[in-house]
C-alpha cells in the first residue's frame, strides 16, 4: 500500500514492493542505434575499433599506444583461420615495449576481471589502469593461444 | 561665452541707466535752455539733436566699448582652447617616449615619433580624438616592456595595427625563448587537473602519435580530487599523506595520480618523439593568451604556440569576506581545501588541535566533517560544522531528506550548527573567536572554509575570450567551443547542454566526460556535450547517493522510498553485487566503499519515516531534469535514459518502478 505525503512542492510516496510488483507503464524513448551523439563501445557501427572506448582504460594512450593499436588492429581485421596469428610480429614489439614500462604494465599472473561491456554505456575498469591493461593484455593473448572455437564472447 | 552673456547683462542695465541719466541730464540742459528768450527754441532745435548727439555718442561710445571688450574676451577664450588642446596633444605624445625610456635595455627615442598630431580638429571636440591616440599608445609600450631585451621597435602609437606586427618581428629576434621546452605543441593543454588528463587521453587516442603538452602551475602530474575527501580519510595506512594510496572496495590499492611518472614524457623531448606521447610541464602558470598569434606565455617569458589549446583551469576555492579581512592571524588557521597539499596541511592540523570548524554545508563541507567526525571518535578533536542552510546538503537535497541527512551527519561525531551566519572571526590566545550574526559565539582552533569555488577564467582577458555573467566561467558552445581552435572544459566551463540548457559542473565525472570530449573535438570529432555525467557523495556508512542532470532543492520534487533494510547501505552494496561498481565514472573508477572499520547496521525504528533507500525526481516544467539515486546502485544508466528523454511523465512512480529499489 503506496503512502502520499506533500511537504511544500515535495512529494513523498513510500512503496512496498508488492506496489512495484507490477511492470511498469512509463513509456521510454526508443534508441537510435546510428545516434551520432551516443557514447561507443569497443567497435563502432562502422565496424571500426573504437579507440577511446574507456573500456581499453589507457591502453591505446600510453608509451605502448602505437604497438598496441597496431597489434589490436592487425587482430581485428585479420582474416586467418587462427585469428591474429599473422600478427605475431605486431604482438611481439608490443610485449617488448611494455616490458620497458614494467609500472605501467606490470606482468603478473593473478587473473584479472574481464571488462564487460553493457551494449549502451561503458561501465569502466574497476581497477587501476595498470590491472586493466594487464587484463587487455591476458585478452589479446587468449585470443592468440586460444583455436577460433573455443574463443570466449568478443567485449 | 557665457561670461559674455553675464557680462552684456549686467552691462545692458547699466548702459539704459546711464542713458536715462543721459536723458535726464538732458532734460535738465533743455529745462535750462527753455528759461532763454525767444532764440531759444530755434537754438533747442538745432541744439536738440547735439544735446541728443552727445547722449547719443556716450551711449555709442558704451556699446562700442562693450563690444570691443567681448570680442577681446572671446578671442582670447579661443586661444585658451585651441592652446590647451595643443598641450594635451603634446604630452600625450610624449607619453611612449616615457615607457620607452623607462626600459633600460631599449634605446630611447628621442622625440614623439612621427609628430603624431592628428589633424588639428575643431575645438569643441577635442575629447574624441585625444581617446584614440591613448588606446594605440599603450598597446605597444606594453609588449615591448615584457620583452625586456629586445630592440625597440619604431612602432608609432597611432596605428592599432602595428604592436601585433611588432610582435611578431620581435619574435623572430627573441632568445630568451627557453631552449629546453619546445617553443611550439600542436596540442596544448592548460591546467593539469581530470579535464586535462582526460582529454590528453583522448587526443592520444584518436590521433595516432599526437604530441600533448600539459601545462600546470601545480607541482605534480594530474590526480583526482574526490579521494582527497573521501577515501584518503579513511585509510589506516600512516603514511598516506606520502603515498596517497587508498583501497578501494575489492581491497585494490590505488594512487590517486592518474597515471605513474612513468607515462609522461619530458616536455624537452616531445618534439623528437617518435611516437608522439604527453608532457606535463609543472610550476608553471600560463599568464598571459595570444589568441590572435595562437599562443601563450608562462610567468618565466616562456612562450609556447599551439595548433590547438585546451583550457582546464578548473578553479579557486572562494573564501568568506570576513575571514579575508580579519587579518593574518586567522588567515594563518584557515583551510581552503582542494589540493592535495591542502589535504597534507589538514591532515597534520586534525592531529594537534583541539577543535577544528567547518564553514559550508556542501558536498566538501560535509564530506570533511564526516571525514574528520570519524577522526574525532578515535581522538578528542572536535568537530563544528556551520553553514546558513537549515540542514545539510540544503542546496541540493529536499528539505526532509536534508534533515534526515543531518541527523545522520551528527551520529558520525560532528557538532552541527544551522542557519548560521558568520559576522566576524577574530583570532585570540592564539584561539579563533567565530561571531555569528545570531549572536552565537564559536571558539575554534582551525578553520575550514568550504563555501564555493571561483572559476579560474584569468586568461580571458588576454585572451578575449566570453565570460559567462550568470555561472562564470569561459562561455563554450553545445561543443566546448570558445573559438575554433580553443576549447574549455571542467570545472571552468559554462557550456550549453542541449537537454538541460546552459550550464556550469563542477562534479569530478563531469570534468572526466567533458575533458573526453573536448579531446575528441580537438581531433575533429564535432559532438556535443550529449553524455550526462553523475556525480556521487558518502556520507557515513549509512548515506551515499548517486546523481545524475540538475539537482537542486528549489525544484519541486517527488521521491518514491522502499522501506529500508539493515542491508541498503553503500558498503553493503558494494559487497553484495560481485562487481560493485558504485559510480559509474567512465575512464576511471575512483569512489570506493567508505571504510569498513565500523559497520552498524542501521539502528534505530524502521518506522516509515525512514528514508532508507528510494529515487528522488528533480521536476522543471513537468520534465524530470534531475535524478537522485538514494541508497541504490548501479541503476545510473536508466537514470541517465529517463533524462535523455526529457519526456513528461504523468505518473512518476511508473517511472519509479524502473529501477527497481527493492532489489538489491
Amino acid at each position: 500500500m503506496s503512502s502520499v505525503r506533500e511537504e511544500g512542492k515535495d512529494r513523498i510516496i513510500f512503496v512496498t514492493k508488492e506496489d512495484h510488483a507490477s511492470p511498469s507503464s512509463a513509456e521510454l524513448v526508443e534508441e537510435d542505434p546510428n545516434d551520432p551523439y551516443e557514447e561507443r563501445g569497443l567497435i563502432l557501427p562502422s565496424g571500426e575499433i573504437n579507440w577511446n572506448c574507456p573500456c581499453l582504460g589507457g591502453m591505446a594512450s600510453g608509451p605502448c599506444g602505437t604497438e598496441f593499436k597496431d597489434a589490436f588492429s592487425c587482430f581485428h581485421y585479420s582474416k586467418e583461420e587462427v585469428k591474429g596469428s599473422d600478427c605475431l610480429e605486431n604482438f611481439r614489439a608490443m610485449q617488448e615495449c611494455m616490458q620497458r614500462y614494467p609500472e605501467l604494465y606490470p606482468q603478473e599472473d593473478e587473473k584479472e576481471q574481464q571488462q564487460q561491456q553493457s551494449s549502451e554505456t561503458k561501465p569502466t575498469s574497476q581497477d587501476s589502469a595498470e590491472t586493466s591493461e594487464n587484463g587487455w593484455w591476458r585478452w589479446l593473448l587468449s585470443f592468440y593461444k586460444t583455436p577460433a572455437s573455443l574463443w570466449p564472447t568478443a567485449p | 561665452m557665457l561670461k559674455c552673456r553675464t557680462v552684456w547683462r549686467t552691462l545692458a542695465p547699466l548702459a539704459r541707466t546711464s542713458s536715462t541719466v543721459c536723458r535726464q541730464n538732458a532734460r535738465r540742459a533743455g529745462l535750462n535752455n527753455g528759461r532763454l528768450p525767444a532764440c531759444v527754441p530755434a537754438a533747442h532745435m538745432s541744439t536738440a539733436p547735439a544735446g541728443g548727439g552727445r547722449e547719443n555718442q556716450l551711449y555709442v561710445l558704451l556699446v562700442g566699448a562693450t563690444c570691443v571688450g567681448g570680442a577681446i574676451y572671446a578671442y582670447r577664450t579661443v586661444k585658451g582652447d585651441s592652446q590647451r588642446y595643443q598641450d594635451r596633444i603634446d604630452e600625450i605624445s610624449s607619453r611612449p617616449l616615457k615607457t620607452f625610456t623607462e626600459e633600460p635595455a631599449t634605446p630611447t627615442q628621442s622625440e614623439p615619433p612621427a609628430a603624431p598630431s592628428p589633424a588639428e580638429p575643431s575645438p569643441p571636440a577635442p575629447d574624441a580624438e585625444i581617446l584614440a591616440p591613448i588606446e594605440t599608445a599603450d598597446l605597444p609600450s606594453v609588449w615591448i616592456a615584457s620583452t625586456a631585451d629586445e630592440p625597440a621597435v619604431e612602432a608609432s602609437p597611432q596605428e592599432a595595427a602595428e604592436p601585433a606586427a611588432a610582435l611578431i618581428v620581435e619574435e623572430g629576434d627573441a632568445s630568451p625563448a627557453s631552449h629546453k621546452v619546445s617553443s611550439h605543441t600542436p596540442y596544448l593543454l592548460i591546467g593539469g587537473g581530470t579535464a586535462s588528463f582526460a582529454a590528453a587521453r583522448s587526443i592520444r587516442a584518436r590521433d595516432p602519435g599526437a604530441r600533448v603538452l600539459i601545462v600546470t602551475d601545480e607541482l605534480v602530474p594530474p590526480y583526482m580530487r574526490p579521494p582527497l575527501s573521501k577515501e584518503l580519510w579513511f585509510s589506516d595506512d600512516p603514511s598516506v599523506t606520502e603515498t596517497l594510496r587508498f583501497k578501494q572496495w575489492n581491497g585494490k590499492e590505488r594512487s590517486i595520480y592518474f597515471q605513474p611518472p612513468s607515462f609522461y614524457i619530458n616536455a624537452e623531448e616531445l618534439g623528437s618523439a617518435e611516437n608522439g606521447g604527453v608532457a606535463v610541464l609543472t610550476g608553471k602558470k600560463v599568464v598571459h593568451m595570444d589568441v590572435r598569434g595562437n599562443k601563450i606565455k608562462l610567468d618565466d617569458d616562456t612562450e609556447i604556440s599551439y595548433d590547438k589549446c585546451l583550457i582546464a583551469t578548473g578553479g579557486v576555492p572562494r573564501n568568506l569576506q570576513v575571514i579575508e579581512r580579519a587579518g593574518e592571524e586567522v588567515m594563518k588557521r584557515t583551510t581552503l581545501f582542494r589540493k592535495v597539499e591542502d589535504f597534507k596541511s589538514l591532515d597534520k592540523v586534525s592531529r594537534n588541535v583541539k577543535s577544528i570548524t567547518i564553514i559550508g554545508g556542501g558536498f566538501l563541507g560535509s564530506e570533511l566533517a564526516c571525514a574528520l567526525g570519524r577522526r574525532s571518535t578515535e581522538s578528542d578533536l572536535e568537530v563544528i560544522q556551520m553553514y546558513p542552510e537549515k540542514g545539510n546538503m540544503g542546496k541540493v537535497l529536499p528539505e526532509y531528506l536534508s534533515n534526515w541527512t543531518t541527523e545522520k551527519v551528527k551520529k558520525e561525531g560532528v557538532k552541527i550548527i544551522s542557519e548560521a551566519l558568520v559576522k566576524s572571526v577574530v583570532s585570540k590566545d592564539d584561539k579563533l573567536e567565530i561571531q555569528l550574526k545570531d549572536g552565537r559565539l564559536v571558539k575554534t582552533d582551525h578553520i575550514v572554509a568550504a563555501v564555493g569555488l571561483e572559476p579560474n577564467v584569468d586568461l580571458a582577458k588576454s585572451a578575449g575570450l566570453e565570460v559567462d555573467s550568470d555561472f562564470g566561467g569561459f562561455r563554450v558552445n553545445a561543443e566546448l567551443q570558445a573559438r575554433s581552435n580553443i576549447w574549455v572544459a571542467g570545472d571552468a566551463a559554462c557550456f550549453y547542454d542541449i537537454r538541460l540548457g546552459r550550464r556550469r559542473v563542477e562534479h569530478h565525472d563531469h570534468a572526466v566526460v567533458s575533458g573526453r570530449l573536448a579531446g575528441e573535438n580537438m581531433t575533429g570529432a564535432n559532438k556535443p556535450y550529449w553524455h550526462q555525467s553523475m556525480f556521487w557523495s558518502d556520507l557515513g556508512p549509512d548515506v551515499g547517493y548517486e546523481a545524475i542532470g540538475i539537482v537542486d532543492s528549489s525544484l519541486p520534487t517527488v521521491g518514491v522510498f522502499a522501506k529500508a533494510t539493515a542491508k541498503d547501505t553503500p558498503k553493503a552494496a558494494t559487497e553484495e553485487s560481485g562487481t560493485g561498481i558504485r559510480s559509474e565514472s567512465e575512464t576511471e573508477h575512483t569512489a570506493s566503499s567508505p571504510v569498513a572499520s565500523s559497520a552498524p547496521s542501521p539502528t534505530g525504528v524502521q518506522h516509515k519515516d525512514e528514508y532508507g533507500k528510494g529515487v528522488i525526481f528533480y521536476l522543471r516544467d513537468k520534465v524530470v531534469v534531475g535524478i537522485i539515486l538514494w541508497n541504490v546502485f548501479n541503476r545510473m544508466p536508466i537514470a541517465r535514459k529517463i533524462i535523455k528523454d526529457g519526456e513528461e511523465h504523468a505518473d512518476l512512480n511508473e517511472v519509479a518502478k524502473l529501477f527497481n529499489i527493492h532489489d538489491d
